[in-house]
């Protein structure tokens, strides 16, 4: 093959998986032809500030992008941003562009993240009604967060909660509508939901649990005025945030005929039905050889992961997922570092108190740890993503010890 | 605009160049150095960007906060002059530094 006859690498969507595949295969001294498709205008850019320094408008947006534009063109790499990927062709191995032309791939990568899940409710097309995915979301809702205004978030999450922060920095009066009866829930065990509870009440946010939204309320030329409760009340709004989760983005890969089962499905190589094809991200339904079922995940660091996994894959060697899922939060002077997931734990063990602002929860199962949340004790995480990778036994008792040296449990 | 030297484990060395106010981190990523990753994007929250900074440099790197200590104290390659690539801010007076990757990063 002589050079011109290149093989040529196609990665679809910008975010972080996108980003982090880039600078992966460069390391890695990648030698195929790598051209990266992103339907936003932006370099692949970190979302995570979105809902925290940048929101509270202390980070510029530059500081998002994973590296500057030019970085990834000086190496040879190719970005055709503010394009959209309509359709794959697999018989051709060829895919159509929003700007009609056509693009030739020998491997695909698809990273198309994940959208918001809407919330359909009466109401719900007003404006002054935000969703927070990307820049251009938060843009949007940092230009409302002006002192004394009234914003509600629905949805206790830890994006929402994340806003709730930034904006009580801002000077905004927040209200947090929460259908379940503990923050984050989903993520998260009671103790850690009580901590950031108390929290959140302490900096004067107005947190309801157990409130289910039934619509929203119209004000003057169509601006959102209100919520509207099951129990018949309404809470006053000027601006609204609608943060209840993500739905993986699989309608491309839907259309092409590939598996998906909410999310695109890979094996532990990232590989989807196509041997051409990879899945990277958010958008995945994946197996990971940690768990012993298949999952999904919404997270930098799966993101990250995977990325390293496809890399590996597209080179010919073999790295399978296999991972320990970790994540991380900041809400006011609160640093939550996870890992693990802890929905299937059996045990708790606490670690110092909430009341010193250091503490931790560890997970157990059977007497192994499964997952840790660590607030503002780095040490904890660290300790804890070694014991949850190997799945160590330990003694309930000697993790709630505070004379016990942690490092000493691995 | 001055130069900053990354040496990997095995002894590839990859020289940069650098505007004051950058991280190492972020020097080491824009550069593609194999093994420097910043997952956290210099969160400071996942430790994915140790580095080892020569002896004779590391006076001119700021001092270790907190939670880049309890960080650092978990990382198995840790030596006396190790620090989170995200927690050090260049400064001019760093042009001409040499710093070292780690074998694995946490
Ligand atoms: C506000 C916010 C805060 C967060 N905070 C954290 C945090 O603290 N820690 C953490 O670990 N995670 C956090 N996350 C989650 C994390 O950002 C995601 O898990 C991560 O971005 C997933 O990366 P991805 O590349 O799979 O998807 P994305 O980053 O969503 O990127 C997908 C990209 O693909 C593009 N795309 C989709 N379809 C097409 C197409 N057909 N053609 C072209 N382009 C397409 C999209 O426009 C998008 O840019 C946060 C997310 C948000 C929104
Ligand atoms: S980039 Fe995550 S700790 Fe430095």
């Amino acid at each position: 093959m002589t050079i011109s006859e290149k093989q040529t690498t196609v990665i679809v969507g910008g975010g972080h998986a996108a980003g982090a595949l880039m600078t992966i295969l460069l390391q890695k001294k990648y030698q195929h032809e790598v051209v990266l498709v992103g339907e936003e205008p932006h370099p692949p850019y970190q979302r995570p500030p979105l809902s925290k320094n940048y929101l509270a408008g202390e980070v510029d947006q530059a500081s998002l992008y994973l590296k500057p534009r030019v970085v990834y063109e000086k190496a040879g790499q190719q970005l055709r941003l503010g394009v959209r990927v309509e359709q794959i062709d697999r018989d051709n191995k060829t895919i159509r562009l929003s700007d009609q032309s056509t693009l030739k791939y020998d491997q695909l990568v698809l990273a198309t993240g994940s959208h918001v899940r809407r919330l359909r409710a009466p109401g719900s097309d007003l404006q002054g009604i935000h969703y927070l995915h990307d820049i251009t979301d938060t843009d949007a809702l940092r230009e409302k967060l002006v002192p004394g205004k009234r914003l509600v978030i629905v949805g206790g999450g830890y994006i929402g909660l994340e806003v709730a922060a930034s904006a009580t920095k801002k000077g905004v009066n927040v209200t947090v509508l929460e259908a379940a009866d503990r923050l984050m829930q989903r993520v998260t065990g009671p103790e850690m939901s009580a901590f950031f509870y108390a929290k959140h009440r302490g900096a004067g946010v107005d947190v309801r649990l157990n409130t289910a939204v039934t619509g929203f309320e119209a004000g003057d030329q169509g601006r959102v005025a209100g919520v509207t409760l099951a129990d018949g009340g309404t809470v006053p709004a000027d601006v609204v945030l609608v943060s209840i989760g993500v739905i993986p983005e699989t309608a491309l890969a839907e259309a092409a005929g590939l598996p998906c089962d909410d999310g695109i499905v890979v094996d532990e190589f990232a590989r989807t039905g196509d041997p051409d094809i990879l899945a990277i991200g958010d958008c995945t339904h994946h197996r990971n050889l940690f768990f012993e079922k298949m999952q999904r995940l919404e997270s930098v660091a799966n993101a990250v992961d995977q990325a390293r996994t496809a890399a590996a894959t597209l080179m010919g060697e073999e790295k399978p997922y296999d991972s320990a899922p970790w994540f991380w939060s900041n809400q006011y002077d609160v640093r939550l570092q996870m890992v693990g997931l802890s929905q299937n734990s059996d045990q708790r063990v606490l670690r110092g108190s909430a009341e010193d602002k250091e503490f931790a929860v560890f997970y157990l199962r059977e007497g192994s740890v499964i997952a840790v949340d660590a607030v503002n004790l780095p040490v904890a995480f660290m300790v804890g993503k070694q014991l949850v990778q190997h799945r160590k036994s330990v003694c309930a008792k000697a993790l709630s010890d505070p004379r016990t040296d942690l490092k000493s449990l691995v | 605009m001055g130069k900053i030297t990354f040496i990997e484990h095995d002894n590839t060395e990859h020289v940069t160049e650098f505007e004051a106010g950058t991280t190492l981190m972020q020097i080491a990523v824009d550069n593609a150095v194999p093994g420097i990753d910043g997952d956290c994007g210099g969160e400071c929250a996942c430790g994915t960007c140790h580095m080892i900074v020569a002896d004779e440099w590391f006076g001119k790197t700021g001092s270790i906060g907190d939670a880049e200590e309890q960080m650092l104290s978990m990382t198995p390659e840790r030596a006396q002059t190790s620090r989170l690539g995200c927690q050090v801010r260049t400064t001019e007076a760093m042009d001409g530094m040499t710093v070292h990757l780690p074998e694995f990063q946490m």
